[in-house]
């Protein structure tokens, strides 16, 4: 007991050395900045896909986190722009806007199950882009364009947080904030997944009839679960806004959802870190692909088949089968 | 005997059908009451209306002077009436004893925030959960079986997991969905000291079942239903002797019910 606990230590620490400190001395002894902008894109997506992984523990396919994403981005790149909010504050507003709205969407929809609710929120990524469109507040297909670097963060005139625009390397900020916010993410899933919570999110996911026959509260549960997911999908598409200073209708599309999706199943959707690894590998993999030029879809569309025939469980269980011969 | 559940006037519409019509009947406390009848008699439904899984049309369902009737089945469930499901209606990928340390759920004193903070509270829940399910799992013999995955187990291990599942929402009124459905007679006979051992325990039961000669053997009292009517209601030696219930059952074997 004691030794899987130290062995568990041993791990989030060596994991929090390399993506603080590993990872940006190699980067900048090797001169490729540009793998930062790529790995704070794996990180918030990471941090998108966690949400996904969530509505899928309790049993709701969710092709919808684009929505989400998409509001998130919208609601801080609104706020900073036509109301002069810090980016900082502007961050758990994004979240709570879609948790909030995903609440009103979720009550009536989460009632279905499989396929239908896997319909319903596909429909909803298209349904935020074409909002997103016609709305007068978002500026249509122009986007919002433009939007300052984050500030400075301020608490007790103590700056937690300098001002991004002063910084000489405003992609390393970037990084930084990504991977701390996934840590955060991954730290609050773990605890989630690990307490009673995951337990009763486990029963939902089995039998919602037997869960409810045992007194749990069905529908507060999904509402929860969804609203903690869209949460995560808000966050992510805000900081997202910040980075590329703009955000459009196609920011993120039904294509996204999708990924999303997939990032969560090539990871293994028993495993709470699934997510996190699924979006590592599928981002790189398919920039690695990215040589094989008109193939790149195809090969990777290929890959995808044979990876969920051959390991159903995701890549995190290849690591389980192995511990358990060994 | 106090009068522990109780089922008045109550009638259940599916469009032109009646399924269920105007049926009373009273359980009393730590009794064992069964609901039998022919195929399409009505059970079923009336099941799913005293555990709330169906609104009545008119009629309802009171627990120690309480109205059930028309909650939602998880509050229903916390006043005290809950149901066991035919066997394969578990938490399929949890070990046998997760699946019975999260039917605690109702006891717990913590709230969900508290869980995922890990208060004390939540963790004195966590251990007397743990604790109670052990006690659940020997009662019914399945201590052995305690850390296989619920899917893995045989038939008659199901059943008796649903009922230790049932169990360990510490119910008022325990209702049983066809215990004997599909067993032999050892299995059937292993169900009915169970039940027994239930009751002794000072819970109240109520079963719909279909296999006459266990539920003689078991029951206080018995209600036949016949095309969603109550025909007669009493002992089983009342029963046995009453002529509407052998016209109901004729065409089916004398044996059937037991004469």
């Amino acid at each position: 007991m004691t030794l899987n606990r130290n062995l568990k230590i041993a791990a989030v620490v060596a994991f929090l050395a390399i993506v603080f400190i590993a990872v940006p001395a190699a980067i900048s002894s090797s001169g490729r900045f540009d793998l930062y902008y790529t790995l704070t894109s794996v990180a918030l997506l990471s941090i998108a896909s966690a949400g996904v992984w969530l509505t899928f523990y309790i049993g709701r396919i969710n092709i919808g986190q684009g929505a989400y994403a998409l509001t998130g981005g919208y609601v801080c790149a609104i706020l900073v722009m036509n109301h002069g909010w810090s980016f900082w504050l502007t961050l758990p507003v994004a979240g709570l806007f879609c948790a909030a709205a995903s609440v009103l969407i979720g009550l009536p929809i989460l009632r279905l199950r499989g396929v239908y609710f896997a319909m319903v929120t596909l429909v909803l990524t298209e349904v935020a882009r074409l909002l997103a469109l016609a709305l007068p507040i978002t500026n249509g297909a122009k986007g919002i364009v433009s939007i300052p670097l984050p500030g400075a963060l301020s608490v007790f005139g103590i700056t937690l947080i300098p001002d991004f625009a002063t910084l000489q390397n405003s992609r390393l900020a970037f990084y930084l904030l990504a991977v701390t916010l996934m840590v955060v993410c991954f730290a609050i899933m773990y605890r989630l997944v690990n307490s009673r919570i995951g337990k009763l999110c486990q029963s939902l996911q089995q039998n919602e009839e037997l869960a409810s026959s045992i007194g749990v509260n069905i529908a507060y549960l999904r509402v929860i679960a969804y609203a903690v997911s869209s949460f995560f999908g808000g966050v992510s598409g805000a900081i997202f806004a910040a980075i590329s200073q703009s955000i459009y209708p196609s920011s993120f599309t039904v294509t996204d959802s999708v990924n999303f999706m997939l990032n969560c199943f090539l990871g293994g959707l028993g495993y709470v870190f699934g997510p996190m690894l699924g979006t590592l590998v599928l981002y790189f993999g398919w920039d690695l692909l990215f040589q094989t030029g008109q193939f790149q879809l195809l090969i990777y569309s290929g890959l995808m088949i044979v990876l969920m025939l051959v390991l159903p469980n995701g890549l995190l269980s290849l690591a389980e089968t192995t511990r358990k011969k060994g | 005997m106090a009068e522990m559940l109780e089922v008045s006037g109550i009638t259940k519409r599916f469009g032109g059908l009646v399924a269920v019509n105007n049926v009373s009947f009273s359980v009393r406390e730590k009794e064992i009451l069964s609901v039998i009848g022919p195929n399409g008699a009505g059970k079923s439904t009336l099941f799913k209306l005293i555990s709330s899984f169906l609104r009545p049309t008119t009629g309802e369902v009171r627990l120690k002077g309480e109205r059930i009737s028309g909650l939602a089945p998880h509050i229903a469930a916390r006043r005290g009436v809950v149901r066991t499901f035919q066997e394969t209606t578990i938490f399929k990928n949890m070990s046998v004893r997760d699946n019975v340390i999260i039917a605690h759920h109702l006891r717990s004193k913590a709230s969900l925030f508290g869980f995922f903070l890990g208060t004390g509270t939540a963790k004195a829940d966590e251990a007397a959960f743990g604790q109670s399910a052990d006690e659940i799992l020997a009662l019914l013999g399945l201590s052995s079986l305690a850390y296989e995955i619920a899917r893995n187990l045989p038939h008659g291990h199901l059943r008796a997991l649903g009922i230790a599942i049932g169990l360990a929402t510490n119910p008022s009124i325990l209702l049983l969905d066809e215990p004997f459905a599909g067993m032999n007679h050892d299995g059937t006979m292993g169900m009915v000291e169970m039940v027994r051992r239930l009751r002794e325990r000072g819970l109240t039961i109520l079963l719909v079942e279909h296999d006459m000669p266990a539920v003689m053997k078991i029951s206080d009292r018995l209600v036949v239903l016949n095309f969603g009517q109550k025909i007669a209601e009493g002992t089983p030696a009342e029963i046995q002797a009453n002529d509407k219930v052998i016209e109901a059952y004729l065409g089916s074997e004398d044996e059937a019910i037991g004469l």
